[in-house]
C-alpha cells in the first residue's frame, strides 16, 4: 500500500498536545509510550548501579563503596531492572502498543483499567525511587527472610510495599491482555492466524496473573512480619524462612518466563520480516509458548538446591527444570530453520535478533548446566549464576525488546532512525555484553561468590575484562537513545509499512490514527505471507 | 490494502447506541462478555492470592498441629458461626439484588444491595469485637503475645496467621462495601435494566467469592480444633 500523501494525518500523537491529554489517555498508544518514558528512566537508574558495582570491582580491594553501600547497589540494581524494566519492558511498552493494532482492536478491553496499571506502576516506582533516596536496600532483590525481616536496617518496608504495589499493574496487564485477545479479535482473526507475538503476550499474561498474586501475598507477609511483627517467617518462633524462598520463587522463577516470553515474540515477529519466509512450524511455536508458561511454574525449586530442601524433591525439580529446556529449544530450532534459505535483509532489527539468537543460547545452555544437581552445589551464589541469568535477561529479554523498538519504531513515531547507528548500537552490545558477562563464567566455576565487594587479586584480570565490557555496554545502550530521540524531529518519513512487513499493525499508518483502523479489517488469511521475491524494497 | 484485509462497512451506524456502550466495542454483548471474563480472571488472582497464605497455614498445621487445636481454641466459635451465617445471608440477598437487576426492577436492586450492605456492615462489627478480645488477651502477635505453655511460640504463628488471613479478608469486604454502595448509586438513578446490568453482576461475583474465601477460613481457623475433642 502506497501512503497517501495528505497535508497532516490525524495521528493518536498529534490529535490532542495538553499535558493531561497524555496523563489522562485511554488510548494504548499512548500508555504504551508513558510505559516507555518511566521504563527507560528505571533502565538508566538501574544502569547508574550496575556501573557503579562494576567500577568496585575493578580492583580487588573495596576501595570505592564501602561493603553497606556495595549491597545497596547490587540490590537497587537487582530490584529496579526486574520490577521495573524486564518484566514490564516488551509487554507494557510494545505490547500495549502494538497488541489491539495487531489483532484489529480499536483498544484494549478495559482501557481505564490500562490507565491504572500505569499509575500504579508508577506509584510503585515512586514508592522504590524514596526508599533509594532515604538510603536503600541491603537485602538483595530475592528480600530472604529473616534478613529482610529482622537482620536488616535499611528501607525493607518503603521497597516491598513499592514492589507489592507494582505486581497489580502486571497482573491488571496480563488480565487486560487476556480479556483482549480472547474477546476483541477482528472478525476472521482466528486463534491460528494470529501472530506469534500475541500468542507469547497471551501466555505471559498467563504467567502473570497466576503467579504475581503469590508475590504480593509474600511481600504482604513480609511487610507484616517487619512491620507489625507477625511471625510468619520467623525461626524463633519455629517459622520457616525456607517457607518465604519457596513462596518467593514460585513467581520469581515464572517472572523470568514474563521477561523472556515477550521477547521470543518480538523475535519471531523479526525473524519472519527480515528473512521474508513465514515463520518455520507455526503452531509449535505458538505452543511452546504455553509450554514454557505452564513448566515454568514446575521449576521453581532449582534456586532452593542448598537451602535444605528434600533430595527426592530436588531431584524432581532438576528434572523439570531440564524438561523446561525443550521448549525453549524448540523455538531457537525453529527460528534458525525460518533463516535457512531465507533471503536475509540486514537492518537493524534484525541484527539484534541475532544477537539475541547467540546470547539466549549461551544463557539457555549455562541454565542446562545449573539445573543438574552435582553441578549446581558447586555454582550455587558464584558469578557462574550471574554471568548465565544475565545472558537471559540481558542478551535475551533487553536484545529482543530493543529488536522490537527498532522494529516497531516507525509505527510508534513515523519516522525512521539512522540505519546504520543502530546497527553499531546492536555491535558494540553484543561485544560489550559478552566481555562483560563472559568472564563471569570462569569467575564463578574458579569460585567467585556473588555479591561481595571484595576479591582475591588473582581474580582481577578477568574482572577488568568485565568492567571493560561494561563500558562498551554502555555506549551501546547510550547510542540508540540519541538516534531514537534524533529521529522524532529529523528522521525520514517511514510511510505505513516501511519493512513491507505482513501483518494488521502494517496496514494503519504511521503514526496510527487515534483509533488504530478507519474500519475494522476483516482477516481472511495468516499473520505470515512473506515471499522471497519482494526482497528488494529499500 | 495488502491482500488479507478488506474493509468492513462502518460499524458505527447510529441505530444501536446504548449510554452505557463503549466506544471500542462492537455491541453490548461483546462489552458484558469482555467484562464478565475479566472479573473471573480477577478471581482467579484473587484464589492465588490467598492460595500463599492458605499454603503457609497448612504447611504450619502439619508441623504444629497442637498449637493449632490451642489456638483454634481460643476463637470464639459461636460468633464465628453467627458471621458464617450472615455472609451466607448477604450472599442470598446478593444473589437476589442480581436477579431484580435482570428482571428490571431498580427499586428493589437497590433494597437488596442495602441489605447486603448491612450484613456486610454486621460481619465487620463482630470481627471488630472479635479482634478487640484478642487484644485485650495478648493474642496479638508481636512483643506483647502471651500465651501459656511450651506451644507459645507456634500458637504465636498461628495467630499470625489468624490475623493475615481474616485481615485481608475483613479488607476484601471493606472493598466491597464501597463498591456495592457506587452499585446501589448506580440502580438508584436507574442506570440498569435488563439489556444492560454488568455492574451489578460483576459486582455479585465479587462478593460471592469474599463470602466463599470466608467458607474456607471459619472450619480452617475455628473448627480446626473440634475433632480433638470428639478423639
Amino acid at each position: 500500500m502506497q501512503t497517501m500523501v495528505v497535508e497532516k494525518p490525524v495521528t493518536y500523537i498529534n490529535h490532542a498536545h495538553t499535558v493531561m491529554s497524555w496523563l489522562l489517555t485511554k488510548d494504548h498508544k499512548r500508555i504504551g509510550i508513558l510505559y516507555l518514558i518511566v521504563v527507560s528512566t528505571a533502565f538508566a537508574l538501574g544502569g547508574i548501579f550496575a556501573t557503579l558495582i562494576r567500577m568496585e570491582l575493578t580492583t580487588p580491594a573495596g576501595d570505592l563503596l564501602s561493603a553497606d553501600v556495595y549491597n545497596r547497589m547490587f540490590t537497587m540494581h537487582g530490584v529496579t531492572m526486574v520490577f521495573f524494566v524486564l518484566v514490564p519492558a516488551v509487554p507494557a511498552v510494545l505490547g500495549n502498543f502494538v497488541m489491539p493494532l495487531m489483532i484489529g482492536a480499536k483498544d484494549v478491553a478495559f482501557p481505564k483499567l490500562n490507565l491504572l496499571s500505569w499509575y500504579v506502576f508508577t506509584i510503585g516506582f515512586c514508592f522504590t525511587i524514596v526508599s533509594m533516596v532515604m538510603g536503600g536496600v541491603d537485602t538483595g532483590w530475592t528480600f530472604y527472610t529473616p534478613y529482610s525481616s529482622q537482620g536488616s536496617e535499611s528501607n525493607v518496608l518503603l521497597t516491598g510495599v513499592g514492589v507489592f504495589i507494582t505486581g497489580f499493574s502486571s497482573i491488571l496487564t496480563g488480565l487486560n491482555f487476556m480479556v483482549t485477545i480472547h474477546r476483541m479479535r477482528a472478525p476472521g482473526m482466528t486463534w491460528f492466524r494470529l501472530p506469534l507475538f500475541i500468542w507469547a503476550l497471551y501466555s505471559t499474561s498467563l504467567v502473570m496473573v497466576l503467579g504475581t498474586p503469590v508475590i504480593a501475598i509474600t511481600l504482604l507477609m513480609l511487610v507484616l512480619e517487619r512491620g507489625l511483627h507477625l511471625g510468619i517467617f520467623d525461626p524463633r518462633l519455629g517459622g520457616d524462612p525456607v517457607l518465604f524462598q519457596h513462596l518467593f520463587w514460585f513467581y520469581s522463577h515464572p517472572a523470568v518466563y514474563i521477561m523472556i516470553l515477550p521477547p521470543m515474540g518480538v523475535i519471531s515477529e523479526v525473524i519472519a520480516c527480515f528473512s521474508r519466509k513465514n515463520v518455520f512450524g507455526y503452531s509449535f511455536v505458538a505452543f511452546s509458548s504455553l509450554a514454557i508458561a505452564v513448566f515454568g511454574f514446575l521449576v521453581w525449586a532449582h534456586h532452593l538446591f542448598v537451602a535444605g530442601i528434600s533430595p527426592y524433591s530436588a531431584l524432581i525439580f532438576s528434572f523439570l527444570s531440564f524438561a523446561v529446556a525443550i521448549p525453549s529449544a524448540v523455538k531457537t530450532f525453529n527460528w534458525t530453520a525460518t533463516l535457512y534459505k531465507g533471503a536475509i535483509w540486514w537492518k537493524t532489527p534484525m541484527m539484534f535478533v541475532f544477537g539475541f539468537l547467540g546470547l539466549f543460547l549461551v544463557g539457555g545452555l549455562t541454565g542446562v548446566f545449573l539445573a543438574s544437581l552435582g553441578l549446581d552445589i558447586h555454582l550455587t551464589d558464584t558469578y557462574f549464576v550471574v554471568a548465565h541469568f544475565h545472558y537471559i535477561m540481558v542478551g535475551g529479554a533487553i536484545m529482543g525488546y530493543f529488536a522490537g523498538l527498532h522494529y516497531w519504531w516507525p509505527k510508534m513515531t513515523g519516522r525512521m532512525y539512522n540505519d546504520t547507528l543502530g546497527k553499531l548500537a546492536a555491535l558494540l552490545i553484543f561485544v560489550g555484553f559478552n566481555l562483560t558477562f563472559g568472564p563471569q563464567f570462569i569467575l564463578g566455576y574458579l569460585g567467585m561468590p556473588r555479591r561481595y565487594h571484595v576479591y582475591p587479586p588473582e581474580f582481577q584480570v578477568l574482572n577488568v575484562l568485565s568492567s571493560a565490557g561494561a563500558s562498551i555496554l554502555a555506549v551501546g545502550y547510550v547510542l540508540p537513545a540519541l538516534y531514537f530521540l534524533y529521529s522524532l524531529k529529523f528522521g525520514a518519513i517511514a510511510g505505513a509499512n516501511p519493512w513491507k512487513a505482513t501483518g494488521l499493525e502494517w496496514t494503519t499508518q504511521s503514526p496510527p490514527l487515534p483509533e488504530n483502523f478507519p474500519t475494522t479489517p476483516i482477516v481472511t488469511e495468516g499473520a505470515y505471507h512473506y515471499s522471497k521475491r519482494e526482497i528488494k524494497v529499500a | 490494502m495488502p491482500d488479507g484485509t478488506i474493509a468492513a462497512p462502518d460499524e458505527h451506524a447510529p441505530h444501536q447506541h446504548h449510554p452505557a456502550l463503549q466506544h471500542h466495542f462492537q455491541d453490548l454483548e461483546q462489552q458484558h462478555e469482555a467484562s464478565t471474563l475479566g472479573m473471573w480472571l480477577f478471581l482467579v488472582t484473587e484464589v492465588m492470592f490467598f492460595g500463599g497464605l492458605i499454603l503457609a497455614y497448612s504447611l504450619y498445621r502439619i508441623w504444629y498441629p497442637v498449637a493449632w487445636a490451642l489456638g483454634s481454641e481460643e476463637l470464639n466459635i459461636y460468633l464465628g458461626g453467627f458471621n458464617t451465617a450472615v455472609l451466607i445471608g448477604s450472599s442470598l440477598t446478593m444473589a437476589l439484588a442480581v436477579r431484580s437487576a435482570q428482571t428490571g426492577a431498580p427499586k428493589a436492586t437497590v433494597r437488596w444491595l442495602l441489605l447486603t450492605m448491612a450484613f456486610g456492615l454486621t460481619f465487620l462489627v463482630v470481627k471488630f469485637f472479635e479482634y478487640k478480645e484478642k487484644f485485650e488477651l495478648h493474642h496479638v502477635p508481636g512483643p506483647n503475645f502471651h500465651f501459656e505453655g511450651p506451644e507459645s511460640p507456634h500458637v504465636q504463628i498461628f495467630f499470625s496467621l489468624y490475623f493475615a488471613l481474616t485481615g485481608v479478608h475483613a479488607l476484601h469486604m471493606i472493598i466491597g462495601f464501597g463498591l456495592l454502595s457506587v452499585i446501589a448509586t448506580m440502580a438508584a438513578r436507574k442506570r440498569f435494566s435488563p439489556e444492560w446490568y454488568t455492574p451489578v453482576e460483576l459486582a455479585g461475583l465479587y462478593w460471592h467469592f469474599v463470602d466463599i474465601v470466608w467458607i474456607f477460613l471459619f472450619p480452617l481457623l475455628y473448627l480446626v480444633d473440634r475433632s480433638h475433642h470428639i478423639i
